[in-house]
C-alpha cells in the first residue's frame, strides 16, 4: 500500500473526528488534497495560501542564513574590538565561516524552533477546539520572530511572548485572516514592554555581551542606531557598504538590506506582496528623513541637542540601518493587517516609512521605530480603507443622484408641456 | 456608429478542447427534462398532470407570482414525471418525446404597429418572458416594471464559449425581429456589444452598439452595463442572449416556439469537440457520446467551466445553455503539489507557477481545488481581473456578514453572481465567491424587493 492510499484511508477514518483538523493538516502539508470543486466554478486556479505562504519564507531563507554567520560574525569581531584589534570584514576569510555558523547553529536555530513549534502547538490546539482547518498564517509568523528579536533572547522569554502573540494578537480575533494587528509584530511588542531590559541598550545585541558585561574582557554590542542617539557618532566604525550588506550588530535578521532587497524583489516578482506598501514607505522615511536633515541644516538645533545626533544622520541611510528594510519588506506588506485597497496602500505605507524614521529620532528609550510604526498603521489601516471605499460609495450615491434629476427634469418637462 | 469598450483587467482561461467550427445535428434524444433550478426564484404551478399528452410549445406551469408568466414544452409528448424534493417542490419535469412532433401556433400582431402591452402578452403566453432576465438580482424579468434599458452581450469571452459569430450566422432576420421587439418595452436604449466586425450582432438596427475587446469578463453583460450605464439603486435592466433572442425572434416571425438551438460541446474529456444542433431539454448523452470522450472519470458541465452547473452524464440540457463541457474530474491526491514549481496550471501569480510564461498556452485543468478553503487573507489580487468600478472583496464580504446597506452602498444591485466566477477562479483562499452573491441578492431582493 502506497503512502497516499494510506492517508487517504486515514482521513477517511478520521472524518468527522474531533482530531481531524490536526491530521489533515499534516496530511495537506503532505499532499494537495483530493477536493473537487462544488459550488459555481468547476476549475480553479493554481495558487492556495500554502503556496503564498511558502513564497514569502523562501524569501526569507536567505536573510535567515546570512543571521546564522553574522550572529558569529559579530560575536567574534566583538571579541577582537575588546582585545584591541580592528576587524576588517571578508566575506570567504572571516565571514563564511564554521565557527560563525555555529554560532548561528547554537543561538538562532533554537529561537527559530521554539517560535514554530509553540505557536505552531497554539494554532494546532485552537484548530482542533474550534474545529476548523489548521491556516497557514503562522508560517511565515513563526519565521519572522526569530529574526527581529535581539540574539540573546531567553528561549521561555520567546515561548511566553509566542504565546501571548497568538492567542492575543490572533486566535481571539478568529485566527488567521481577521486579526488586527501584525502577530510578528505583537509579539516583539509583548518582549519590548515586558522584558525592557532584554530587548534595548548596547548588550544584547551581540551574542554573549550581555554574559561578560562587567568581566574584564567585556565586549560590547552597540546599534549604529545605539550610537547615534547618544551622540556617539565618532565611534561608529561601519562603512556604508558594511550596512547594506549586513555586516553589523542588530536584531538577529534585521542586518543586511541587501538580502532584503533582494527577498523583497522577488516578493514583488510574485506578485505576493503590494509594491505599492514598499514603494511608499520607502518615499515616507526619505520624506522624514529629508524634513530632519533639513531642520539640522536651517540650524534650529546644535550639536548640543539630545536628537542631533539622529537628526543629522543623512536621510538614505536610516534605509540601510536598523530594521526599517525588514519591517517594510516583509511585515508591513502583511495583506489581513494592512490597508486593503490599492490607493489605501500608497497612504498606509507612506506613513509607515515617515513614523518609522520620527519614531526613531523621537524615542529617547529605543532608537528604533519601525515596529511601533507598523502596529500604529495596522490600527490605522481600517480607517484608511473606510475612506478610500466612501470615496467608491459617494461615486455611486453621486450617479444615482444624477440619474434621479435627469428623471424628475424629464417628469417636470412633461408636466408643463401638458400644462401649456 | 459603434463605441469601443476596451477591458484590460481581466483573465483568459485558454483551455484544451475548443469546440470545431462545424456543426452536426444531434442525435434524437426520448425523453427531455426541464430542470426547474435553471429558474431562479420561481414558484412552479402546474398546469398539466402527470401522464397528460403535450405539443411543444404547450404551457407546463405557470409563475405562482405571475400567472400569465408561462413556461413551454419544448417538445410534443407525454409528461412521464414530475419530480419532487423536500416539502414536494417540484425539481424537473420529464416529457417522452412522440415520433410525430406537434406543434402549438400562436397568432402574432403586426410587429410594426403592435403595441408595448401587445408584444409583452405574446411573449408571455408564448413562454418566450423566462429568456428574459433582469438586473439587480438576476432572475427572470417581472414583467410589469419597465426596465430603463435592454442590455445583450453579442461576444463570448468565457473559457470555451460557443463562438456566437458562427452560431449566429444566418440568424440575422430573427435578431433582427426579436431586437426590434423588445425595444418596444424600454423608453430607453437596447445596448448590443459584438466582438468581430464580421459578427451578425454588428449590422442591427435600431440599437445602440458597442465593440469590446480584451480579455474575459469581456463578453460578460454585467461588464457591459457596467461600462455603458451601471445600474443605480430603484433602477432596473433586462438582458437577453443571444441565442435566446433567436428563439424569440422565430416566434415573432412564425408563431411558434422553436427549442431547437445549436450548442458547442467542449472541453478534454470530448474526443472531437464540435457543434451540435440539438433541443432544450434534450439529453446530453446524444451528442456526447457521438463525439465521444476520453477516459472515465470526468464532469460534464451545463454551460462553460467558471458559471455552468454540474450534469450527470445522463443529464439534459440546460434552459439557457448554449455550450455542454466535459472536463477530468480532479479527485486525487497531489504529492508536495503546494510548494513544487507548477507548470501546467493557470495562474495570475509567479509564486513559481509559470503560467505567465506562456500566456497563449492551452492548458487541460481538472476540477481540484488545487487547495484547501481559507479566511480572505491575500488582498489586491482580485481587482486585477475584475475591471467593474466596484471593490469586490469588500463586497463579498458584506455579504458574508449580511450587512443590506454595506451591499446596497457597494454596488450588489449592479452585479450578478457571474460576474465573479473570474475572482472566484483565482481566489487563494478558494472561498465559493458565485455562492456568497447569489445568496447576497436572494437576501437583498428579500428584504429590498
Amino acid at each position: 500500500m502506497s503512502l497516499k492510499s494510506t492517508l487517504h484511508d486515514l482521513k477517511e477514518k478520521y472524518k468527522g473526528k474531533k482530531m481531524a483538523p490536526a491530521f489533515n493538516a499534516i496530511h495537506t502539508f503532505l499532499y494537495t488534497p483530493n477536493e473537487t470543486t462544488h459550488s459555481g466554478g468547476h476549475v480553479k486556479g493554481a495558487d492556495d495560501l500554502k503556496r503564498t505562504m511558502n513564497t514569502v519564507i523562501m524569501a526569507l531563507v536567505p536573510v535567515l542564513l546570512f543571521s546564522m554567520f553574522n550572529a558569529g560574525y559579530q560575536h567574534y569581531a566583538a571579541v577582537d574590538a575588546a582585545n584591541g584589534i580592528i576587524r576588517k570584514v571578508s566575506l570567504f576569510e572571516n565571514f563564511l565561516t564554521g565557527e560563525n555558523f555555529w554560532i548561528g547553529v547554537i543561538k538562532v536555530l533554537p529561537l527559530l524552533i521554539v517560535s514554530y513549534g509553540v505557536g505552531l502547538i497554539v494554532e494546532f490546539i485552537f484548530a482542533v477546539i474550534k474545529g476548523h482547518e489548521v491556516e497557514e498564517g503562522y508560517l511565515v509568523t513563526g519565521m519572522l520572530v526569530p529574526l527581529i528579536v535581539p540574539i540573546d533572547t531567553p528561549l521561555w522569554m520567546l515561548a511566553i511572548a509566542v504565546v501571548f502573540g497568538v492567542v492575543i494578537g490572533k486566535e481571539v480575533f478568529g485566527g488567521t485572516g481577521m486579526n488586527i494587528l501584525n502577530p510578528a509584530l505583537t509579539i516583539r511588542a509583548f518582549l519590548f514592554f515586558a522584558y525592557p531590559t532584554w530587548m534595548s541598550g548596547d548588550k544584547v545585541w551581540v551574542y554573549d555581551a550581555v554574559n561578560m558585561a562587567g568581566k574584564p574582557d567585556a565586549i560590547s554590542g552597540e546599534t549604529i542606531l545605539g550610537y547615534l542617539a547618544q551622540g556617539k557618532v565618532s565611534e561608529i566604525t561601519y562603512s556604508v557598504s558594511d550596512m547594506f550588506f549586513g555586516f553589523i550588530p542588530g536584531s538577529v535578521g534585521e542586518t543586511s538590506t541587501f538580502l532584503i532587497l533582494l527577498g523583497g524583489l522577488f516578493l514583488i516578482f510574485s506578485k505576493i506582496a503590494s509594491w505599492r506598501i514598499m514603494v511608499s514607505a520607502v518615499i515616507g522615511a526619505l520624506v522624514m528623513g529629508v524634513i530632519f536633515n533639513g531642520v539640522v541644516d536651517a540650524g534650529w538645533i546644535t550639536e548640543t541637542s539630545k536628537f542631533y545626533g539622529l537628526m543629522s544622520f543623512t536621510f538614505w541611510k536610516h534605509l540601510i540601518v536598523g530594521g526599517l528594510a525588514f519591517g517594510i519588506v516583509y511585515m508591513a506588506t502583511d495583506p489581513v493587517t494592512g490597508s486593503q485597497t490599492n490607493k489605501g496602500k500608497w497612504f498606509y505605507g507612506f506613513f509607515i516609512g515617515f513614523i518609522s524614521v520620527m519614531i526613531r529620532v523621537f524615542n529617547p528609550a529605543y532608537p528604533e521605530g519601525v515596529f511601533l510604526a507598523i502596529l500604529l498603521m495596522n490600527v490605522f489601516a481600517p480607517t484608511i480603507d473606510h475612506y478610500v471605499i466612501r470615496g467608491n460609495v459617494n461615486k455611486r450615491l453621486k450617479r444615482l443622484k444624477n440619474a434621479t434629476a435627469v428623471a424628475t427634469g424629464n417628469k417636470s418637462e412633461k408636466l408643463k408641456a401638458e400644462t401649456v | 456608429m459603434s463605441k469601443d469598450i476596451r477591458i484590460k483587467k481581466g483573465l483568459n482561461i485558454n483551455l484544451v478542447g475548443k469546440a470545431e467550427l462545424a456543426t452536426s445535428k444531434a442525435p434524437a434524444s426520448n425523453v427531455y427534462v426541464l430542470n426547474l433550478q435553471d429558474f431562479h426564484g420561481i414558484t412552479p404551478k402546474m398546469l398539466v398532470k402527470e401522464g397528460a399528452e403535450v405539443k411543444a410549445g404547450q404551457a407546463l406551469f405557470y409563475n405562482k407570482n405571475h400567472e400569465a408568466m408561462v413556461f413551454v414544452s419544448p417538445v410534443s409528448g407525454e409528461l412521464v414525471e414530475i419530480k419532487r424534493g423536500d416539502r414536494r417542490r417540484i425539481l424537473s419535469l420529464k416529457i417522452l418525446a412522440d415520433k410525430t412532433q406537434e406543434q402549438i401556433e400562436h397568432t402574432v400582431p403586426n410587429l410594426n404597429n403592435a403595441s408595448a402591452s401587445e408584444i409583452k402578452a405574446i411573449l408571455l403566453k408564448s413562454g418566450c418572458w423566462p429568456f428574459v432576465k433582469q438586473r439587480p438580482y438576476d432572475v427572470i424579468a417581472n414583467p410589469e416594471v419597465t426596465p430603463k434599458a435592454i442590455f445583450v452581450s453579442g461576444y463570448a469571452s468565457a473559457p470555451l464559449a460557443a463562438d456566437l459569430d458562427y452560431v449566429l450566422k444566418g440568424k440575422e432576420s430573427e435578431l433582427q425581429a426579436a431586437i426590434s421587439a423588445v425595444a418596444k418595452l424600454t423608453p430607453g436604449k437596447v445596448h448590443v456589444s459584438y466582438g468581430g466586425s464580421n459578427s451578425p450582432m454588428s449590422n442591427l438596427k435600431g440599437v445602440e452598439l458597442h465593440k469590446v475587446s480584451g480579455p474575459h469578463p469581456s463578453g460578460l453583460v454585467g461588464t457591459l452595463i457596467n461600462k455603458v450605464d451601471p445600474i443605480n439603486k430603484g433602477e432596473l435592466v433586462w438582458v437577453i442572449t443571444p441565442q435566446d433572442l433567436i428563439i424569440i425572434g422565430e416566434l415573432l416571425l412564425t408563431g411558434k416556439f422553436n427549442a431547437e438551438r445549436t450548442v458547442a460541446l467542449a472541453g478534454s474529456s470530448v474526443k472531437k469537440p464540435q457543434y451540435y444542433t440539438t433541443k432544450i431539454g434534450s439529453e446530453i448523452a446524444t451528442f456526447l457520446y457521438a463525439s465521444g470522450v476520453n477516459g472515465e472519470k470526468f464532469r460534464v458541465i451545463n454551460g462553460d467551466v467558471l458559471t455552468g452547473s454540474k450534469s450527470k452524464q445522463d443529464g439534459n440540457l440546460g434552459y439557457y445553455n448554449n455550450v455542454v463541457t466535459a472536463i477530468p474530474e480532479g479527485d486525487d491526491y497531489e504529492f508536495f503539489g503546494w510548494n513544487k514549481p507548477i507548470f501546467n496550471k493557470i495562474s495570475t501569480t509567479r509564486a513559481l507557477t509559470f503560467s505567465w510564461l506562456n500566456p497563449k498556452k492551452k492548458y487541460d485543468l481538472t476540477t481540484n481545488t488545487n487547495g484547501e478553503h481559507r479566511a480572505f487573507v491575500v488582498t489586491g489580487q482580485y481587482e486585477e481581473v475584475f475591471p467593474l468600478d466596484i471593490y469586490p472583496m469588500q463586497l463579498l464580504k458584506a455579504c458574508m456578514v449580511k450587512d443590506l446597506d454595506e451591499m446596497e452602498q457597494l454596488g450588489l444591485y449592479e452585479v450578478a453572481p457571474e460576474d465573479f466566477s473570474l475572482t472566484e477562479f483565482i481566489c487563494i483562499s478558494k472561498q465559493p465567491h458565485q455562492q456568497i452573491i447569489r445568496e447576497g441578492l436572494d437576501l437583498l431582493q428579500k428584504e429590498i424587493g
